[in-house]
This record gives C-alpha cells, sequence and structure tokens, in this order.
C-alpha cells in the first residue's frame, strides 16, 4: 500500500473508532442521566422505581434524625410544594434547615428515598454567610 | 485605605488600557519603544495590584469591619492565620488575587522573555493587559472588594468554618497560579499566530510556563482534594463536582500539550494541535474560573448568587472564535515537517497518550455541561452521576498509565523488534510479577485494581530501568559513585528525568486512587460510650465523650465555640492500634438576634475528623454528636432567655458539662481506606519531579559539564 493511501486509511480508522466512541458517550450520557426537579415538578411526574435529582431548600422545622435515618423535606425555592425524603448516608457539613441542597431520590411505596450518599448541600456562597433570613438553628 | 484600594483599581484599569494600546501601536508601526512602554504596563499593574493585595490584606488583619469583605468573612474570632487566608475567600478578593496572581505572573513571562520575539511578546503583552484588564473591570463595576459600610459593624460574620483547614491558606493560590499561568501560553501561541512566526521560537519561550501552569494547577488540585478528605466529613478526596473538574480539564489539556510539543520539538509536526492544545488550555482555565462565578451548574464549590456569567461568556466566546480564526487562517504556515513513520514509535505513542488525554477531557467536559446541553436539546435539565464518569475514565486512565510506562523506553521514528525485546522485558516481568503476587493474594475479583496495579508495576520497572541504564552509562563515562552517577544524570539531563519522576509519580497516585477506591471498608453507626463497631479488620470502642468551649481551647485551632467529641479506641485483632479523638466543631452564627446563646453555636458546624494513618491503610473517623436533646435543648433556651450577650458563654460550660456527664448517642462515620496515602506521595513526587524538570540547568553549570565532556573526550583521543 503507498503511504499516502495507508494514511488516509488510518485517518478514516481513526475518525470512525472516534465517532462510534462519541455516539456510545452521548447515548449513555442521555440514557444514564437523572432528570433534575425542582419538588414542585417531582410531585406531579414522579415515577416509582426511577431516579430524580431534587433541588431545593431544607424546610423549616423538617429535620429529624430516627437512628440513621435522616428525615427531612425539600421545598421549591420560592413556594410552598415540600418533598419528604428519608435519606441514609453521608451528611455534609453544611446541611440545615435553609440550605440548598441537591439530592438523588427514588419513590418507593409512595414515599421519596435518598439515594445513599447522595446528598450534596450547597453553601449560600462559596465562602459566604447565608443572607439574611435564613434559619440558622438547624 | 478602601478609598486608595479603589483607587488602585481605576488606576489599574487605566494602565491595562494604556498598555494595550502602546503594545498594538508599537508592533504595528514597528516603535519598539511603545512595545516596551506597553512591557513596562504590566510591571506597573503588578505594583498597583500588589498595593490593593495589601490594603485588603490589612484590612483583614486589622478587623476593619467597614469593607464590606471583611465583615462578611472575617470576624475577630477568626483565628489570625485564616484572617490571611479570608482575602480569598470572598468573590471580590478572590477576582483581586486573579488578578494579582495573573500580573506578577505576566511581569515575570515579559520579563524573561524582553529580548526574544519582540513582535509576538508585544501581542502577547496586549493579550494578557486584556485579561488584567477584563478582571480588574469586574472589580469595578460587578465585584468591588474596597465597597464599604457606615457606620462599620462592631463585629464581622466570621470565616466559613470549612475554610478553615491550613492548605486553604495555599491551595487557591495554586490553582490560580494554575489558570493564570495558563493565559500566558495563550497569550504567546496567539501572539505568535498574529505575528506567523510559528517557528519554534515561539514554544521555547513558552515551554517552562506550560509546564509551571501544569505543576501549579496539579497541586492545587491535589491540595483541594487533601481538604476535601481531611474536612468535608465524608471521607472522599474527588466527587466529580462540576468546579473540580473545571480543574482538571485545562490540567489535562496541558499534560497533552506537554507531551506533544517534545514531537513538534524533534520532529516538527503536530504544530496546528500543539497551538490547539495552548489555545484551548488557556480558554479551560477561564472557563474553570467562570464556572465557579456564574452560578450556571450545581456545585458545591460555586460562588452563591453569582452574577458574573454574562462578562465571562462573552471573553469565552471571543477567545473561542479569535482561536479558531486564528488557528484557520494559519494552517498554511502550521504544516508538519515530517511524518509519522511508524505506529511503533515514541511519537505515536506519545499521539496516543495526546487522544487518550482529549478523550478524557472531553468525557469530562461533556458530563459536567451536560445538565446545560440536554436542557438545551431535550427542555428537561439533567445530570450524569459519578458512575457515569468512573465508565469512561476508569478505562482512560489504565491506558494512560500504561502509556506513561511504554514512553520512556521506545524509540523515536520506528522501533525494531530487537529494541522492543531490549526495553520492555524488565517492565513485563514486574507487570507479570505483580500480577502473579496479587492473584495469589486474592484480588482478582477488583479488575479496575488489578489492572491497575499492574500498570503501575509496569512504569515502575520501565521509569527504574532508565534510571539504572542512565547511571550505568555515567559511571563508565565518568567513574563515579552510583548515587553521585545518578545525581548528575538528572541534574543534566533535568527535563528527561524529571519527567521520568513524574510518571513515578503519577503511577503512585493511581495506585492510591485504585486501591482506596476498590478495597475501603465504610460504616456509619450510631454509638453510646462503651459500644463498638467493626470496620474492616478493625474494631473501634467508643470510650468516652469530649467537650471543650471556647476558641481558646479548641483543639483543631479553627476558633469554634464548642467543640463535642469522643476518644474512640482502635484495635485490629485485640492489638492496641490509635487512639482517635474525632470532634465536630459549632461556629458562632454571628446573629445577635439568635439569642445570647443560640448565637454562639448556631453558625456552621464542622467535622474536625481524626485519623490514624500510614503507608498500607488510613483509620478515618467523624463525628456528629446530636446537641439536640431535650437536655441540651433546655439549656440553650435558658441562656437565651436569661443571659445578656456577654455571658452567654457561661451556658456552653453548662452545655459541655451536660454532655460529659449524660452523652446522647453519636452518629460515627467510619472508614478504613487502604493506600490513601499514596496518592498525596504520589502528588509530591509529581511535584518534585516537576521543580527538576522546570528548574533552569545554570549556565555555569552547563559551561563546566561542556568543558568537561570536551576534555573527557580530548583525553579518549589522545589515548587513541
Amino acid at each position: 500500500m503507498n503511504p499516502a493511501r495507508k494514511r488516509t486509511v488510518r485517518l478514516v480508522v481513526a475518525l470512525s473508532a472516534a465517532v462510534v466512541l462519541a455516539t456510545a458517550l452521548i447515548y449513555t450520557s442521555f440514557s444514564a442521566a437523572s432528570p433534575a426537579l425542582t419538588p414542585s415538578q417531582l410531585l406531579q411526574v414522579a415515577q416509582p422505581g426511577r431516579s430524580y435529582i431534587v433541588t431545593g431548600t431544607v424546610a423549616s422545622g423538617s429535620v429529624h434524625r430516627i437512628g440513621p435515618v435522616l428525615d427531612f423535606s425539600v421545598r421549591d425555592r420560592a413556594g410552598t410544594a415540600a418533598v419528604p425524603i428519608a435519606y441514609q448516608g453521608t451528611i455534609p457539613d453544611p446541611f440545615r434547615e435553609g440550605r440548598e441542597v441537591v439530592i438523588t431520590v427514588q419513590k418507593q411505596d409512595g414515599a421519596y428515598v435518598g439515594e445513599r450518599n447522595s446528598l450534596i448541600t450547597k453553601c449560600p456562597s462559596k465562602y459566604k454567610t447565608a443572607p439574611a433570613g435564613e434559619n440558622q438553628n438547624a | 485605605m478602601a478609598g486608595l484600594g479603589y483607587a488602585c483599581l481605576l488606576l489599574a484599569l487605566g494602565v491595562c488600557v494604556y498598555g494595550i494600546v502602546a503594545s498594538l501601536y508599537g508592533v504595528r508601526n514597528n516603535r519598539p519603544e511603545f512595545c516596551n512602554s506597553g512591557r513596562r504596563s504590566i510591571y506597573a499593574l503588578a505594583l498597583i495590584l500588589t498595593v490593593a493585595m495589601a490594603v485588603l490584606e490589612i484590612a483583614f488583619l486589622r478587623n476593619d469591619f467597614a469593607f464590606n469583605t471583611v465583615a462578611d468573612t472575617s470576624s475577630r474570632t477568626t483565628p489570625t492565620f485564616y484572617k490571611a487566608a479570608a482575602v480569598w475567600s470572598s468573590q471580590e478578593g478572590s477576582l483581586l488575587l486573579w488578578a494579582w496572581l495573573l500580573s506578577l505572573w505576566s511581569s515575570l513571562a515579559l520579563f524573561l522573555t524582553r529580548k526574544r520575539m519582540r513582535d509576538v511578546a508585544a501581542y502577547a503583552t496586549a493579550i494578557l493587559l486584556g485579561f488584567g484588564g477584563f478582571f480588574v473591570s469586574l472589580m469595578i463595576f460587578y465585584a468591588n472588594p474596597f465597597s464599604t459600610t457606615s457606620p462599620a459593624p462592631v463585629e464581622g460574620v466570621g470565616l466559613d468554618p470549612l475554610l478553615r483547614f491550613p492548605t486553604m491558606m495555599i491551595h487557591p493560590p495554586m490553582l490560580y497560579s494554575g489558570y493564570t499561568l495558563c493565559t500566558i501560553p495563550l497569550a504567546f501561541g496567539m501572539g505568535a499566530l498574529i505575528a506567523r512566526r510559528l517557528d519554534a521560537e515561539w514554544l521555547k519561550v513558552i515551554r517552562r510556563f506550560a509546564f509551571a501552569a501544569w505543576l501549579f494547577l496539579g497541586m492545587g488540585i491535589l491540595l483541594g482534594a487533601r481538604w476535601s478528605y481531611s474536612e468535608l466529613g465524608w471521607g472522599g478526596y474527588w466527587g466529580w463536582d462540576a468546579v473540580e473538574n473545571a480543574s482538571l480539564m485545562p490540567w489535562l489539556t496541558g499534560t497533552a500539550f506537554l507531551h506533544s510539543l517534545m514531537i513538534q520539538e524533534k520532529r516538527g509536526m503536530l504544530k496546528v494541535w500543539n497551538v490547539s492544545l495552548v489555545l484551548a488550555t488557556g480558554t479551560l482555565a477561564i472557563m474553570g474560573t467562570f464556572l465557579v462565578r456564574s452560578g450556571v451548574l450545581n456545585s458545591i464549590h460555586a460562588f452563591g448568587g453569582a452574577t458574573l456569567g454574562v462578562p465571562f461568556v462573552c471573553l469565552i466566546a471571543l477567545l473561542i472564535a479569535g482561536s479558531i480564526y486564528l488557528v484557520v487562517s494559519r494552517r498554511e504556515m502550521l504544516r508538519s515537517e515530517n511524518r509519522l513513520d511508524s505506529l511503533l514509535s515514541r511519537e505515536s505513542i506519545f499521539l496516543a497518550n495526546n487522544l487518550v488525554l482529549v478523550g478524557l477531557c472531553f468525557v469530562i467536559f461533556w458530563g459536567t455541561y451536560f445538565p446545560l446541553i440536554s436542557e438545551a436539546v431535550t427542555g428537561q435539565e439533567s445530570s450524569v452521576g459519578p458512575p457515569w464518569f468512573d465508565r469512561y475514565t476508569v478505562p482512560l486512565a489504565l491506558i494512560l498509565v500504561l502509556l506513561s510506562g511504554i514512553g520512556p523506553v521506545i524509540s523515536w521514528r520506528r522501533a525494531s523488534l530487537a529494541n522492543a525485546r531490549r526495553n520492555f522485558m524488565v517492565p513485563l516481568a514486574c507487570a507479570g510479577l505483580t500480577l502473579i503476587g496479587l492473584l495469589a493474594s486474592g484480588v482478582a475479583h477488583k479488575t479496575f485494581a488489578l489492572a491497575m496495579f499492574c500498570c503501575a508495576a509496569f512504569v515502575f520497572g520501565s521509569v527504574g530501568q532508565e534510571f539504572v541504564r542512565g547511571t550505568r552509562a555515567r559511571r563508565a563515562m565518568a567513574g563515579e559513585a552510583p548515587p553521585r552517577a545518578m545525581l548528575a544524570l538528572v541534574r543534566r539531563n533535568r527535563r528527561r528525568y524529571g519527567g521520568y519522576i513524574v510518571h513515578l509519580g503519577i503511577a503512585v497516585l493511581f495506585v492510591g486512587v485504585a486501591a482506596s477506591s476498590s478495597f475501603q471498608h465504610a460504616t456509619e453507626v450510631q454509638l453510646s460510650p462503651g459500644q463498638s463497631a467493626t470496620v474492616g479488620a478493625y474494631h473501634l470502642r467508643y470510650v468516652e465523650p469530649t467537650a471543650s468551649i471556647t476558641p481558646k481551647y479548641d483543639q483543631a485551632h479553627t476558633g469554634s465555640t464548642l467543640s463535642l467529641g469522643a476518644v474512640l479506641d482502635v484495635t485490629k485483632h485485640g492489638r492496641h492500634v490509635a487512639t482517635l479523638r474525632p470532634s465536630e466543631g459549632f461556629y458562632a452564627s454571628g446573629n445577635p438576634a439568635e439569642g445570647s446563646v443560640s448565637s454562639l453555636i448556631g453558625g456552621q458546624a464542622v467535622s474536625h475528623i481524626a485519623m490514624d494513618g500510614g503507608i498500607t491503610r488510613d483509620v478515618w473517623t467523624a463525628i456528629a454528636p446530636n446537641i439536640e436533646t431535650p437536655t441540651l435543648k433546655r439549656i440553650v433556651s435558658a441562656g437565651n432567655a436569661k443571659l445578656p450577650p456577654e455571658d452567654g458563654a457561661i451556658a456552653l460550660i453548662y452545655l459541655a458539662r451536660a454532655y460529659l456527664h449524660d452523652p446522647p448517642p453519636a452518629q460515627f462515620h467510619l472508614l478504613v481506606s487502604p493506600l490513601v496515602l499514596w496518592i498525596w506521595l504520589g502528588g509530591l513526587i509529581v511535584f518534585g519531579g516537576g521543580l527538576i524538570a522546570v528548574w533552569p540547568a545554570p549556565s555555569t553549570v552547563r559551561r563546566r559539564v561542556a568543558a568537561r565532556s570536551r576534555a573527557r573526550a580530548l583525553r579518549g583521543l589522545a589515548r587513541a
């Protein structure tokens, strides 16, 4: 095979491999992704057994710990709709009432169960304290 | 003071504008005096921003709460060490740090290149001043670090306790140094494209800065991982968080560039690829900065209420459009001088390494920005989690480590079978023996770990072989003792052997990652004093509770007002291993309206982990004490009702006593993670190797070495 043809074949093979890999990447990202919803959206669309990522604020007075299970509600940032969640796993230090959290949940027997170690708490600001009015007593 | 700081910002903006105009006018009209004046603008910018930085630092150290930034992120009770670090803990302060470091590194780069490539340097000056002007403008128009409030609050809110960790003093400066250093190759690359000076000279100019950027960024990432492991109370060091990923992406493309650069130097190939990598790395560094400040993606690290998205998007769009235009319009000048001779050559391995690194970067980019992509495509925001990232990054990491072992020993241009046999025998033997040993010890079920250990053994074998061969050759030539010969070898070939040490460090680091992620034992358990838990082969017994009050007695020296913890006795097969004292620190909220006692403990609560670390494993413990018991709540309520604010600490004494007297069950997070120390050791080896590679060989040494070589050659000739 002459060198020019050899280079073309190599290029075609490399590009084909790249296209196949990119397609696999795109396909799996869409099939493996969990929808990110607000609590009010979750209440409307949640199907049993499917994972959802819920983003919202920890509702005041909703945090209770019973043994290893942490019960709390996540409410809309602006609004009153709240989803009660039972969670087991690592609790980030910044977790508290009024803080914005991101958690992966599944609907099981009508209740929302948080996936183990999926709870993420956003700092109100990376290094700033909470805005005025936020509950600091949790 | 605040006026002086703000005046510095205004002056800095003026200097940036002047410097850009002077540099461009000078280079366009062949007036070197204007180019020099533009370069000196960078020095002036560095000086002005140093004054601004000093003003802000002094305000923090003097508790000048008239500065909003100081009031928001510091307090009188914040330990002095952390007050100094709090400067860059706010959005405003971090922007100032970014601009300041940019001006310092740019000054160094332009000073060292003041007599080289004057036309390219003039364009680079204008681009670097453009970045400087952009960040100074952000501070003037969006996030002024010198904004004040009158009358000044008597007390500040305090630094977020999560940031009261020693490495936080150096983690942001390291990371920002990496980001800002990434813009220097970008500026020179764009300058070379604009000036159409695309010979090897511009690569020589930026090589050291590209390496420094890679080194600082890598160390910044590693320090962040260390902070996460030691401070965040979850026992992990990497969570595929958007902001973590944002810092990893330019590091990956930077690593690719440092390898493909060698192909261009040796063979004159991959010119388009190299310049594209330089531009991509700089742009990804700006994107990393943007991601923290835009609020477009969910991240625990992002600044809340961030409003700087639009200016950053404009800058990034400009960079991408400019880069594409320049590369496409200069493509004829970027043609390769040679072709790839064989797939079995060092060039091919470097190319494969580049493809894997860029592939990794693409995977991480896709996963990080997937919430935005999915929303744009389907109208529904979705996210991918760590399992998705692991699915792609784990095999790519394995290939990468393997390639880092093949690269050093394979020949340039074309490797023969004899060459391959000679060079790969030892590394393959190391990998084979490791595989046999591991299979015999029963870890075959952990495929990733098994493969990674074998790949790492291959790297140890290949790098070790290179050192042994080089030392032998040196001994044969100079008749030196082995240690001296090895030192001389490294000293004379810093870039090459520094690079090998970096490969060794990367292999050590990945062994730590593979072992700690595959063989970790973890448990979450609630214990009362006297009760025990078992984690792996270790037995942990809750011996007794601990309590300390006031920042003065805080054992972690982070200024917590109340600290509750436990004494844990760790044994293995009945033998005492360690006594650990994890605790949780409670901090003042700075909000007197909460009550005399609640305001003292109502702030952020932070885990102070306790760990028995070692070369083979870490026993890691964290505690979450329960302070919501009726007894403790009663004390807080009574204190809030009866005690004046200045006596609130009295109630803390009662709280501590009550906790010690009748400790409620506490929640423990217990981990036994093997080889975590290898991650940090690997990082140190990488850092050491990087320093060796980047350190300039003194000209006197070079001259002396050259003279010795000549003398030896002459003696050899005389003998012959």
